[in-house]
């Protein structure tokens, strides 16, 4: 795998990432102004100062986009890293164990899905006192039912492969059938389906901001961003237009990358449903 | 006589995009040149990757996969195909030229009826009104010995057999009264017994309706039965070509004879055979609903090989699963080296797993692709014997070299192996445990005729060596003779006979027996002609 | 296995003499008892979550008495199963209860709004669907050349917006800049079905550009699939025209398999409703849900929460009964 077979496009992706997990490590030194200062008007239009002006409280828009890459990379790759190993262990031991195990894992996960994310997030947030852990919580568990469906599809391939049950055959344990095995044979979709994971949960907490159910203020998330400036959408101020912007190009450089990961898979169960 | 097809200096290439290296040209047929004439059949065999398929499929001027023709001429009637357009193609494939695809159940779509796919071409090429294609498929029908000929065409292909489909396939490729038809390979997926019954049907149809025929195989003593001159393919070249008998009886080139000569030795088989390192009394087995073993009984003394023959269905591969305890017995006891077996392979004992081995049918899916040769067969050896570091490398080495690959592999991985090397590896793998007995489930049905002889030539000497036990599962009544001591038959999961080779290949034979030992195709001209006059066909049942 | 013959004889079980009615019938009640286990959750779950529900709806108030107050004003005193036999016999004489924040009929509220939101997510779904197909095909057709390409390209763009910057940006553009929709999408009864059209003409555009990408990226992988079989070159060797094999060989087939797709993107659709309706101040269950939510409003959660969910398993009971039907292997068996 040379740098060169990278085609132009994942590069793009790859670069996109990375400038966002700088903005989210260095956020105090790069920004320009603090998280909260307020500088000057309501919505003050764009200036030297001020490359996408200020917001409706006066504060500097740019500065705010990035601290709140901070808070929007931290709580999507945390629920997306939960969901993750969450989905993956249970499948894999359902994968591996079938009979019992598998069946009421799988019914239940089944359950799980019948409810639409979003719908379920809503009932949910609803009842859970509003704070971080709980969010990332909910994400994780809701998501690890997609990561979960996928893991399945993919260990079962590989599972009825005679080499697993050659393994069988002499003697070895399910730890060592899992990990030495099984997930060796499925790194190539496991990877890509963790970065579709990454860009649905960055929408999804965007989404959950956006309806006053995420990331509470002042802390600043570009989806609480967009919030707290589309009343002035309706006056021609485009301030809610930037945050928005900022999410759709990290989603859009994940699935670039995530794009290239799948061209170079030969099998990709479950296909991208992401409700 | 004037010729049919005449090919020309034939040139196909593809793109190869090997893991880790740049794109490459490979050459998969190199200047071949043939003739055809009306009404004769040619026999086109080879060994995998020889190009035989590719050629079949150059009648037609089609590339499958990323396969292109680059060079030469492919005469039909004097008309080039190669030069003609999409359009001009287009009215040949189907209406002058037919195919026949090695898998009927693919190759028909699921959706429509079999009438209506057979009937299809000839109707959309205007060759000839429906109705009369409707009466030529019913006379086809008839013709190639289908059940029920008047209602075959309505069902649709899941509801039939294989061996009904291909002969299916073979109707709709008659059925439009081409001139050539390309018999890609069409009775390779297909049963001993059933195959006969195709080939005979097969053979019956083209010589009732004088149509030419390419047939595709690599097997010799199946083509030996059809065609009237064979052409002896070798890594996309041609090595010989004449006439069937020529070839049989008189081939000249070195590779030709090695294809003829091909498992001829047979084995004496050993004179006490009442000893028993393994046992399987009364054995009843299968899942909740139905059974697939009905009570099995036979034995494997020490140092002799046990041959189980059956086809698809008779349970032998399940009693392989029955007394490696993948699948628990439900009645009966395996007992090994005079104590019983746990029926359950988590009761056994790791002592009990390592000394039976088993090898797979697949090579390619019996190993990990992501380990090397080092990992695959060293794991038993750390798992077994706690071996590790230089230890353990050197007793690799060792096995290496009794499989006859040198130390030079131990790095590589199984995408780089050929089928025969991988096939080494796995026996070096159950090797390496040390075993007292080695199940071998079908090893060498997937490999290429002359690539089998090495590894049964192996595993026949490692016997000596060793004195291991084998119980070696096949569908191949020609491996039987050349390596077994005792033989069982199995039918439809019942022990049919066993007992010493000798006697179990001898007259007299209860009906199944008979069936089977008669279906072998022998590389004998004459011998389909013989056998079908002394044989019904059962045509209802394949 | 299946015997016209047998057809008569009462002592064959039902699923041997029709299979394809046993099948569709399974899914039926598998559905029912699936609605049955997410009204269990969705009103028994918020029990088993962990902490206290009185103390998290009064928030900063939640002195112990106010909390001994508000349970046994909303109820929260009686035991679990009581109120949930309860709850779920009123919900199926469609009878949700009252509000706690407006005190009104919920059922009268939902009633109103679900005819909104269904209007809205069909409308988005006709013009959806067949462009997704349509557009699917056309990228099966130019395979990896340009055309194909550039619609990969925009598809990928378009699934990684989120609804609510679309929403804003056509507002932007179209409501605000040029003045050509309107805004809000404010609809009401007495309205006329051409002045609805126009007054949900944004929030359609804006769902139809969500759903449209992801449908069309899975209808051009399935397409391919049916494309690339063994049937499809035997009618390439039999000489049959491009648009013969298309329509005869690879329609058919492609059936079963492009419905699961439009059945999987259903779902997005009723999650995207929710979104465009806060963005849009349209009046239907989307938005009724979200004000609920923020003011932990439950039967209106809960009543919400369940009517999403029955659409969302009647769809896919829908959709795996089509693909059912279309699969000649269970139309015809042995």
């Amino acid at each position: 795998m040379r740098l060169r077979d990278i085609p132009i496009t994942a590069w793009i992706g790859i670069i996109g990432i990375i400038a966002a997990f700088i903005c989210a490590f260095f956020a105090p030194w790069i920004a320009p102004f603090g998280e909260t200062d307020v500088l000057g008007d309501v919505w003050a239009p764009a200036d030297a100062q001020h490359v996408f002006g200020l917001d409706n409280l006066g504060r500097d828009i740019l500065s705010r986009l990035i601290y709140g890459a901070r808070t929007t990379l931290f709580v999507a790759l945390g629920a997306t890293v939960i969901s993750f190993s969450l989905g993956i262990i249970l499948s894999f031991t359902a994968a591996v164990s079938r009979g019992a195990i598998d069946l009421v894992l799988s019914r239940f996960n089944d359950l799980m899905m019948s409810i639409p994310t979003l719908i379920f997030a809503l009932v949910v947030l609803a009842v859970l006192p509003q704070n971080l852990i709980v969010l990332i919580l909910v994400m994780a568990i809701l998501d690890s039912t997609r990561v979960y469906r996928l893991g399945r599809a993919v260990a079962l391939d590989v599972a009825v492969m005679e080499f697993v049950e050659a393994a069988k055959l002499r003697g070895e344990g399910k730890l060592w059938i899992i990990f030495r095995e099984i997930l060796p044979n499925t790194l190539s979709p496991l990877l890509a389906e963790f970065g579709l994971r990454f860009a649905f949960a960055i929408l999804f907490l965007s989404t959950l901001s956006f309806l006053g159910l995420g990331i509470q203020p002042p802390a600043a998330d570009w989806g609480g961003m967009v919030k707290d400036n589309k009343d002035g959408i309706i006056f021609g101020i485009s301030a809610a237009l930037v945050p928005g912007a900022a999410i759709a190009a990290l989603a859009v450089c994940v699935n670039l990358v995530v794009d290239w990961l799948l061209k170079r898979t030969s099998s990709l169960k479950g296909g991208r449903g992401d409700a | 006589m004037p010729e049919l097809l005449s090919v020309r200096d034939l040139k196909i290439e593809a793109t190869s995009y090997p893991p880790g290296e740049p794109p490459r040209r490979v050459t998969i047929v190199d200047g071949v040149s043939f003739d055809l004439q009306k009404g004769k059949v040619l026999g086109l065999i080879g060994e995998s990757g020889a190009g035989k398929s590719t050629i079949g499929l150059s009648a037609l001027a089609y590339g499958r996969g990323g396969a292109e023709i680059t060079g030469g001429e492919v005469l039909l009637d004097g008309q080039n195909l190669l030069a003609l357009g999409k359009g001009g193609i287009r009215k040949v494939r189907g209406a002058r030229v037919c195919y026949v695809a090695q898998s009927a159940a693919a190759a028909f779509n699921p959706a429509h009826r079999l009438g209506e796919q057979v009937i299809e071409a000839s109707v959309k090429h205007s060759l000839m009104p429906k109705e009369e294609a409707r009466k030529r498929a019913l006379y086809l029908f008839r013709v190639l010995g289908l059940p029920n000929p008047e209602t075959f065409g309505e069902r649709y292909p899941h509801q039939v057999s294989g061996g009904q489909l291909q002969r299916a396939m073979t109707a709709m490729a008659l059925c439009s009264n081409p001139e050539l038809i390309v018999f890609d390979e069409p009775t390779t997926a297909l049963d001993v017994t059933t195959q006969i019954d195709v080939l005979a049907a097969i053979k019956h149809a083209i010589e009732e309706t004088h149509t030419a025929a390419l047939y595709i195989t690599h097997d010799l003593a199946v083509v030996a039965q059809i065609s009237d001159d064979i052409m002896v393919l070798r890594h996309g070249k041609k090595v010989e070509y004449g006439t069937a008998r020529q070839i049989i009886e008189a081939p000249n080139e070195a590779y030709t004879r090695a294809l003829v000569n091909v498992r001829q030795d047979k084995r004496e088989e050993a004179a006490d055979q009442t000893g028993a390192l393994l046992r399987v009394e009364n054995v009843t087995a299968g899942y909740s609903s139905f059974k697939v073993l009905s009570d099995v009984s036979l034995h494997v003394p020490k140092g002799q090989t046990l041959a189980i023959v059956g086809e698809s269905g008779s349970g032998k591969s399940t009693l392989a699963r029955v007394i490696t305890g993948l699948l628990p017995a439900q009645q009966g006891t395996v007992t090994f080296d005079g104590k019983p077996l746990p029926r359950a392979l988590k009761g056994r004992s790791n002592e009990e797993l390592r000394r039976i081995q088993l090898i797979y049918q697949m090579a390619d899916t019996a190993m990990n692709p992501r380990q090397t040769v080092r990992d695959i067969i060293g794991r038993p050896l750390t798992f077994y014997y706690g071996l590790r570091g230089a230890a353990k490398t050197a007793r690799i080495t060792e096995l290496l070299e009794q499989i006859e690959m040198g130390k030079g592999f131990i790095d590589r991985y199984p995408a780089e192996l050929s089928g025969g090397q991988k096939q080494r590896v796995a026996i070096a793998r159950a090797l390496a445990a040390d075993p007292e007995l080695i199940l071998c489930d079908e090893p060498t049905s997937a490999l290429d005729p002359l690539v089998a002889e090495g590894i049964l030539k192996l595993l026949t000497r490692l016997q000596q060596e060793k004195q291991l036990s084998y119980i070696f599962i096949t569908h191949d009544i020609a491996i039987v003779r050349a390596i077994a001591d005792s033989v069982a038959v199995m039918h439809r999961g019942r022990l049919v006979r066993f007992g010493p080779k000798s006697r179990v290949l001898s007259p007299p034979f209860d009906d199944y027996t008979d069936l089977l030992l008669k279906s072998v195709p022998e590389m004998e001209i004459g011998w389909l002609e013989r056998v079908l006059a002394t044989r019904k066909m059962e045509s209802a049942g394949n | 296995m299946s015997n016209p013959a047998d057809a008569g004889q009462p002592g064959l079980r039902l699923r041997e003499r029709f299979p394809l009615v046993a099948l569709i019938a399974e899914r039926l009640a598998l559905s029912i008892v699936l609605l049955f286990a997410v009204s269990i959750l969705i009103f028994g779950g918020l029990e088993a979550l962990p902490g206290d529900f009185a103390t998290t709806y009064l928030g900063q108030s939640a002195t112990p008495q106010a909390v001994a107050n508000i349970r046994a004003e909303l109820g929260l005193d009686r035991p679990v199963t009581t109120r949930y036999a309860e709850w779920l016999g009123n919900a199926l004489h469609g009878d949700f209860g009252t509000s706690w924040a407006s005190k009104n009929s919920v059922s009268e509220q939902i009633a109103n709004r679900l005819g909104n939101s269904l209007f809205l997510a069909g409308f988005a779904a006709i013009i959806a669907v067949p462009l997704a197909v349509g557009l699917g095909m056309l990228s099966v057709h130019f395979r990896n050349r340009l055309p194909d390409k550039v619609i990969n390209v925009l598809s990928l763009a378009a699934i990684s917006l989120p609804e609510f910057f679309i929403g804003y940006l056509l507002i932007y553009f179209f409501a605000v800049r040029y003045g050509i929709a309107t805004f809000p999408a404010t609809v009401y009864a007495e309205m006329s079905f051409l002045e609805r059209l126009q007054a949900i003409a944004l929030p359609t555009a804006t769902l139809v550009l969500v759903v449209l990408a992801h449908m069309m990226r899975m209808t051009r992988a399935a397409i391919l699939s049916v494309m690339s079989s063994a049937y499809m070159e035997t009618a390439e060797l039999k000489g049959l025209g491009a648009f013969r094999a298309i329509v005869k060989h690879a329609a058919p087939n492609a059936l079963a398999p492009i419905i699961n797709v439009v059945a999987l993107n259903l779902a997005y659709l009723v999650v995207g409703v929710v979104v465009v309706e806060v963005v849009f101040v349209y009046p239907g269950m989307g938005q009724y849900m979200v004000d609920a939510v923020t003011v932990r409003d439950m039967p209106v959660v809960q009543a919400c929460g369940l009517i999403f969910a029955a659409v969302y398993i009647f769809l896919n009971m829908v959709a795996d009964i089509l693909a059912i039907v279309a699969n000649p292997r269970l139309r015809h068996p042995r």
